[in-house]
């Protein structure tokens, strides 16, 4: 995914007469060109990303971990720039801790949802980050929010977010019925990410997954070696 | 707002669309949608058939701006039939592609247009060549392109099996048309589907409501 706005470190002005000289992704915005994923099923959510991050050309970092804890059971899946999403989660997960203990209750997943739309949408022209808000909380069970670039807020199902996305929209369309138990919505989402990760230059890597659920939380990671495999051709 | 995908650079009439072609165990499938758009605003018709019949038994798909698209398609269609009376034989699907292949490199410049061909021929049998937009020319088992195809490689990835009856490579080509056509809002209408075999030709026509409907619809 592009930045937003070309970010030109001051060494690269230093010596622009040898730009050549200087590899593309030192003038890169570091960004989580991505594919991540969320489903609901009855009694929790099941979250899922790839592990690229890049910076132009070059992967930052081949085993980033996106689903980032914001609350005990509310997780989030960032996409798009990666120090924007950063910040963002930061001061969500603040917000969000200070509103638990005012309550002196777990919050909501919704809440939550509410505070990174706040954010992404007030900011909007600053910032470029996709969110998947995904969760567990007694009133509603699992849910998952979508606030993509722009800032807007919805309540999926089933969601999915980043620039491999685009490419299982029509395998999630497919594949995903009502009604799912856990384990084949991490199926479906290890499934998916596969593929996503198969297509998009951009995401690669590992799949790492979690399920969020009463019980808590439970982590997972599928190494490369071990990722469902289908291309035939 | 920012935007996930490019803007189209097309100008005119674009068969911003979604086109495909797989082999099965005895021919092939060719399909597309049926809609026709100027940048993703207006529809300028909802039936346009993008699948062309070139020879007896070889049909191509277009895809990009349709007036480069049916341009070449015509002065193809021309150089086949001359090249198949010389030969005194139907022309080898791979004769179709490479005749669209020289067209679409030699005028790389001024053309915009991609092309999946697809049929049959004594020599090889059910084959699909895909001509893409500077003109390179492969061939593949399976293959999809126009705007719509995107949102099905996933889709196309984990469904597509070598080998397959011709009824369950309908299938599989309708709902991946109904799935791009879904989530791409330059392919919709109905979907047009031709079935080629040693036999001949058979032309499949699934109007909008037909259409297989999924989860959330």
């Amino acid at each position: 995914m592009a930045a937003a706005a070309p970010m030109i470190p001051i060494f690269g002005q230093q010596i622009s007469i040898n730009n050549d000289m200087v590899p593309d992704w030192t003038r890169e915005e570091v960004s989580t060109g991505t594919t991540i994923m969320a489903v609901e099923y009855d009694g929790g959510v099941v979250i899922g990303a790839d592990s690229r991050t890049t910076t132009g050309a070059y992967i930052a970092n081949r085993v980033t971990d996106k689903l980032t804890r914001i609350h005990d059971k509310i997780y989030c899946c960032r996409s798009g720039s990666a120090a924007d999403t950063q910040a963002i989660a930061e001061v969500v997960s603040y917000q969000l801790g200070f509103h638990s203990i005012e309550l002196d209750e777990p919050p909501l997943v919704e809440t939550a949802a509410n505070l990174f739309r706040a954010s992404c949408y007030r900011y909007r022209e600053e910032l470029m980050a996709g969110i998947l808000v995904a969760g567990w909380d007694r009133r509603k069970g699992g849910q998952v929010y979508c606030v993509p670039i722009g800032g807007m807020l919805v309540r999926q199902p089933v969601a999915v977010g980043g620039s491999g996305s685009t490419y299982v929209y029509g395998f999630m369309d497919s594949n995903y019925k009502p009604g799912l138990n856990k384990d084949q919505c991490l199926e479906l989402a290890a499934s998916a990410l596969s593929l996503a990760m198969e297509r998009d230059g951009s995401s690669g890597g590992v799949i790492r997954l979690a399920t969020i659920s009463e019980e808590g939380v439970e982590r997972r990671v599928i190494l490369g070696n071990q990722l469902p495999k289908f291309s035939t051709h | 707002m920012e935007k996930h995908y490019s803007d189209s650079q097309v100008k005119g009439v674009s068969t911003g669309t979604t086109i495909l072609a797989a082999v099965f165990d005895g021919g092939v499938v060719i399909g597309s949608d049926s809609r026709a758009s100027i940048g993703g605003e207006y529809v300028s018709s909802k039936t346009i058939n993008k699948v062309i019949q070139v020879h007896d038994q070889i049909f191509c798909c277009m895809a990009g701006s349709l007036a480069d698209a049916q341009a070449v398609t015509k002065a193809a269609k021309t150089h086949l039939s001359f090249h198949s009376v010389q030969m005194e034989s139907p022309p080898l699907v791979m004769a179709a592609a490479s005749v669209l292949k020289e067209l679409c490199y030699k005028n790389k410049d001024e053309l915009q247009a991609g092309f999946i061909t697809a049929g049959w021929d004594m020599k090889k049998g059910p084959q699909v060549y895909v001509v893409s937009l500077g003109g390179m020319l492969i061939s593949q088992p399976v293959t999809i392109g126009g705007s719509g195809s995107t949102f099905i490689y996933g889709y196309v990835d984990a469904k597509y099996k070598p080998n397959m009856t011709r009824e369950e490579c309908l299938q599989f080509a309708t709902n991946a048309l109904a799935l791009a056509m879904g989530r791409d809002n330059v392919s919709g209408g109905v979907a047009h589907l031709v079935v080629i075999t040693k036999k001949g030709v058979e032309h499949v026509v699934v109007p909008g409501n037909k259409l297989p409907r999924f989860h959330d619809e």
